[in-house]
């Protein structure tokens, strides 16, 4: 006589795992919530520091790949006082794929909030003399105010630097604000926001190069030279730049490319990545074994129904693969959640910091593997032990 | 060996017989071992309604044990259903608890968050049946127990009786081949105890076949047959005079019986 082997449809095995959680809510979402916290660092983790490289991309893309740096190098030992000669401008322009050239020159002054201040206490704060295609050159914007003109740049006034407006106290430039710059007073015009092609700025005030000139004995050489070049041929331009520019000693001509730094820290892992992705491996392991706990605790709780089901005609294996699912729901469970407030956590940081919110996919399946291997293995032990239950054992009562 | 032989007679006999122990011995393993069953011979006839009864300690759980082939003997053959325990594997041991024996336990064991019909038609999750068929086939086995009208009430919410029908539904709604009731009163009081009693009389006039398992001689007595058990032996059935099944197969364990007893 032959018997239809016992079955249990994988519809009906989802059923009677998630009977088990429902009927025990506030345990089952205690231990899955251990889970959710392990996978939501995770995933906030990744998903922050994925924003946070798509932020400097984005900001690459903004700010193009193109401007090249000319400043002086340095001379022989010793000979520290290398400068680009008067012509570098000229010269530079004359170099095909260049598009752009703007200059900017220190200036020997310092700036002050008032007259009564001693005018050694500049705060860090530099004077530069710079020409009207600056801001363009650099992509720079306007916090607040105007940049100089042509006609202004004749006048008394200045251009902060982001920075230099904070340390100085000035926020707009509403009512007219002066600065004592030099000797004289200077009318504030504008407020740069920060320049990320070129951060020394930030820290200066920026004023006409015909009024440096004829009133503060600033030199004609150029400080520092900003290019943008044909974004196919930068590379070219740039081994030309220092015979160009000063064909005696091209070896006290340096060029440097400012993106160069931005893509570096794009591509450079942070160690508080690593850190914090070690702590939420740690928090997921603790609640992996937050699961196992509840799953040893519900076997030795329902032997009368694992007798039960035994009695029914379940199999040891039905019986394990029961206990399993019910650990894998829990984990599945804490796994989705965790992945949602991941998700919340990034979305939430990255709307603060305005960056575009990123969250990565990787991050997201990612942890809903980990949920699931974690409460696989968690779960292996106490489906074991149901299984190996002997049916006469699980239903003799107290 | 004699065990063949036995075999090749039981099986003969199967279309009559749903249980038949011979000379079943049970030990469990210690030192020096226990034994708590000293060679049974009992035969079940198809739709029979008996006790087993004894006082506690006597062997009788051990034998529904074996009965309910949830626990193998360590001697002795088990027939069931005209299926010999010694040859199953414990897979096909499932299998035929999941189509050929209903259970009824005196705690009930009743899943706690359930409705009646899905308590009901988890007596029949394990052989292979759609979900809307097992939900189908508890909703008439609760009518025919007379809880037509508690189908979807959460099984907590039922009264004792009540849910003791339902586990009676559970045991029934695969048509098993014999029903195994152990205590079923036992948690009930005795109005409860005596409906519980006069539904099994119910069904078994509709042709199951019951055995109940129980220490009180007074619901044994009300039984059609009674098979006493006492230290692991049986000491008295009233089956084996009875002239309906007074075939030579069920005879002749009888009067072996009344000599070892």
């Amino acid at each position: 006589m032959s018997l239809a082997a016992s079955a249990l449809h994988p519809g009906d095995l989802l059923r009677v795992a998630s009977v088990g959680l429902r009927s025990r809510r506030l345990r089952a979402s205690l231990s899955a919530l251990g889970i959710a916290i392990g996978i939501a660092a995770m995933v906030a983790v990744l998903g922050i520091s994925d924003s946070s490289k798509a932020n400097l991309l984005a900001a690459l893309d903004r700010l193009g790949t193109n401007l090249l740096v000319v400043e002086p190098g340095q001379g022989f030992v010793g000979n520290d006082d290398a400068v680009l000669p008067t012509t570098s401008e000229t010269m530079l322009r004359r170099i095909g794929p260049v598009q752009q050239v703007s200059s900017v020159t220190s200036v020997d002054a310092s700036v002050l909030r008032t007259d009564l201040v001693r005018g050694d206490l500049t705060r860090g704060i530099t004077v530069k003399a710079a020409d009207t295609r600056l801001l363009d050159t650099l992509v720079g914007g306007m916090a607040d105010g105007e940049w100089l003109d042509e006609a202004r740049s004749r006048l008394p006034v200045a251009v902060l630097g982001s920075e230099a407006a904070a340390r100085l106290g000035i926020t707009d430039v509403g009512d007219g604000v002066q600065v004592w710059l030099g000797d004289r007073w200077f009318t504030v015009i504008g407020i740069m926001e920060p320049l990320e092609l070129a951060r020394d700025l930030d820290a200066s005030a920026v004023i006409g190069r015909p009024i440096a000139t004829a009133e503060l004995g600033t030199p004609e050489t150029p400080g520092t030279v900003y290019l943008r070049t044909d974004p196919d041929r930068v590379d070219a331009v740039r081994t030309v730049i220092p015979a160009t520019v000063n064909p005696e000693n091209p070896d006290q001509v340096d060029v440097s490319r400012p993106s160069d730094a931005i893509e570096a820290r794009a591509a450079a892992s942070n160690a508080f990545t690593a850190l914090f992705l070690g702590l939420g491996a740690v928090a997921l392991l603790v609640g992996g074994v937050g699961i196992a706990n509840v799953m040893v605790v519900s076997v030795l709780e329902r032997r009368s129904e694992i007798g039960l089901r035994r009695a029914l005609g379940a199999t040891r294996r039905h019986v394990s693969v029961q206990f399993l699912s019910e650990a894998l729901l829990l984990s599945a469970a804490g796994g989705i959640a965790g992945v949602l407030l991941g998700a919340a956590v990034t979305a939430v940081y990255d709307l603060l910091r305005g960056w575009e919110i990123v969250v990565p996919a990787v991050g997201l399946a990612g942890g809903i593997a980990a949920a699931l291997l974690i409460g696989a293995v968690a779960g292996l032990y106490p489906a074991t032990r149901a299984a190996r239950l002997a049916p006469t054992d699980a239903l003799r009562t107290v | 060996m004699t065990s063949t032989t036995s075999t090749t007679s039981a099986t003969a006999a199967a279309p009559h017989d749903v249980i038949r122990l011979r000379d079943v011995v049970k030990e469990y393993p210690g030192d020096p071992p226990t034994r708590v069953l000293h060679g049974v011979d009992l035969t079940v006839g198809r739709g029979e309604l008996l006790a087993i009864v004894g006082p506690s300690g006597s062997g009788k759980s051990t034998l529904l044990h074996i009965m309910g082939t949830l626990d193998r003997p360590t001697a002795g053959d088990v027939e069931i259903a005209g299926h010999d325990m010694a040859r199953m594997t414990d897979k096909q041991l499932s299998a035929l608890r999941a189509g050929e024996i209903g259970f009824v336990f005196q705690q009930f064991f009743l899943l706690a968050g359930m409705s009646a019909v899905e308590n009901v038609a988890d007596g029949l999750l394990y052989t292979g049946l759609r979900l809307r068929d097992r939900r189908a086939r508890a909703r008439a086995t609760l009518a025919q127990v007379g809880l037509g009208h508690r189908l979807d009430h959460n099984s907590e919410k039922l009264s004792g009786g009540e849910r003791q029908r339902v586990a009676i539904a559970r045991a029934l709604v695969g048509e098993p081949s014999v029903v195994l009731a152990d205590e079923p009163t036992g948690n009930l009081d005795s109005r409860s105890g005596d409906a519980i009693l006069g539904l099994l009389h119910e069904l078994h006039a509709d042709g199951s076949t019951i055995v109940v398992i129980t220490h009180d001689h007074g619901i044994a007595a009300s039984l059609p047959r009674q098979v006493a058990v006492l230290d692991g032996r049986i000491a008295s059935d009233s089956g084996a005079a009875r002239s309906a099944f007074a075939d030579a197969q069920m005879c002749a364990p009888a009067k072996t019986e009344g000599v070892v007893a």
